[in-house]
């Protein structure tokens, strides 16, 4: 799976869980800050995004997973 | 009285409103109410009842049993009478004990109360804390019928995260702080609450579908879906993974009622039947989940 892809998967989660519009939800934007989403919301995406993408992201991880682009990098690389 | 804000707290939980019980008002003063209550709108009364289960983690003494007390207050004199702890699944417990009880011919009826005055347990100041919990009771008949309207009760737990939800610190640390004159809090209820709503988000859906398999239906044949009034957030994400049908009333107490553990099923049950939300004969999916970790979840008729 390209980033491209990984994008569009976490774009549609995101969007799903938090309501935020697909057209938000860009690689540059980071979730708290920018995209108001809380820590509740965020461990949806994390659990719909290790459901969809086949990873497993530990507590320890998520929290240097500042901007949707940093979520998109990590799983891409650790996608089985 | 804790440093938090309306907003922040309507988004983080959608609690609105809660109640707390008066200073002087006890868990066994709640209960009775909702108990006779619950006698009056069964036409049943006090001395046909064999069993009085109480679901509560917030009676103040070890011994003796809330449930006793309850029964005498009400003048149910033929009971058989215990506490059941099981916090927020508590009320689910009940149902399925108490069913069993009438299945086996223990009890002909038995009065399930839900009870709980968290308000003594919690920190009015923790900001993690203070704002969700709250007291009530809720209470209900249950007794033979021709047709079951109690389908089979799904229950269980993980034992391993027993640290998540606790009340801290335990009575003996509590004492010999207090002999060994260090400051020390009442015991006060601490949760960790992102890896609650991870288990409750992840983890219960599933049992949630396999009450209704175990009933013998599909989420397609539900009219209405009572979890335990944890978190509005925790409600809406279940809703989506079970993809319930719209038409589904989906209890949503919490918002006025806060989050009162062991009574909150039976109290929005209660309240959505007064304001018309729903009908007797109506099929309800009802789930408690909470300390323990525990669950407990059964398909029910409404009565």
């Amino acid at each position: 799976m390209n980033e491209q892809e990984t994008l569009a998967g976490l774009a549609e989660i995101v969007n799903e869980v938090a309501g935020v519009p697909l057209s938000d939800i860009v690689a540059e934007k980071a979730f708290i800050d920018d995209l108001d989403i809380d820590s509740l919301s965020m461990v949806e995406v994390v659990m719909a995004a290790e459901d969809k993408f086949g990873v497993k992201i530990p507590d320890e991880e998520v929290k240097n997973l500042r901007t949707v682009g940093d979520a998109v990098a990590y799983i891409t690389a650790n996608a089985s | 009285m804790m440093d938090s804000s309306d907003q922040w707290i309507r988004e983080r939980s959608g609690i609105i409103e809660r109640r707390w019980a008066a200073t002087d008002e006890s868990v066994v003063d709640m209960a009775a109410i909702a108990g006779a209550n619950a006698l009056a709108a069964a036409g049943v009364d006090a001395s046909d009842i064999g069993t009085v289960l109480c679901a509560t983690v917030t009676h103040p003494y070890q011994t003796p049993s809330a449930a006793v007390e309850i029964a005498e207050r009400l003048g149910a004199r033929a009971a058989g009478s215990t506490d059941l702890s099981s916090a927020c699944a508590g009320f689910a417990y009940g149902v399925g004990i108490a069913d069993a009880l009438i299945r086996t011919g223990t009890s002909e009826y038995v009065l399930v109360v839900g009870v709980e005055k968290l308000t003594d347990f919690v920190d009015p100041s923790d900001r993690s804390t203070g704002f969700i919990f709250a007291d009530a009771a809720g209470a209900a008949v249950i007794g033979p019928s021709d047709v079951a309207a109690i389908g089979p009760t799904l229950w269980g737990g993980d034992g391993t995260q027993t640290e998540a939800i606790i009340l801290d610190p335990d009575w003996v640390t509590h004492r010999k702080l207090i002999a060994a004159q260090v400051e020390t809090p009442w015991p006060r209820l601490q949760m960790q609450g992102q890896a609650v709503f991870r288990w409750a988000v992840g983890d219960i859906p599933r049992v949630a579908l396999a009450a209704v398999e175990a009933a013998g239906l599909t989420v397609d044949d539900l009219d209405v879906f009572i979890p335990h009034q944890a978190n509005m957030r925790i409600t809406d994400s279940m809703v989506r993974t079970l993809k319930l049908p719209e038409r589904v009333v989906v209890a949503r107490d919490i918002a006025t009622s806060g989050n009162t553990s062991g009574a909150s099923i039976p109290l929005a049950m209660s309240r959505m039947l007064e304001a018309g939300e729903i009908e007797s004969g109506q099929t309800a999916l009802l789930i408690g989940f909470g300390a323990g970790l525990s669950y407990a979840a059964q398909v029910v008729t409404i009565p």
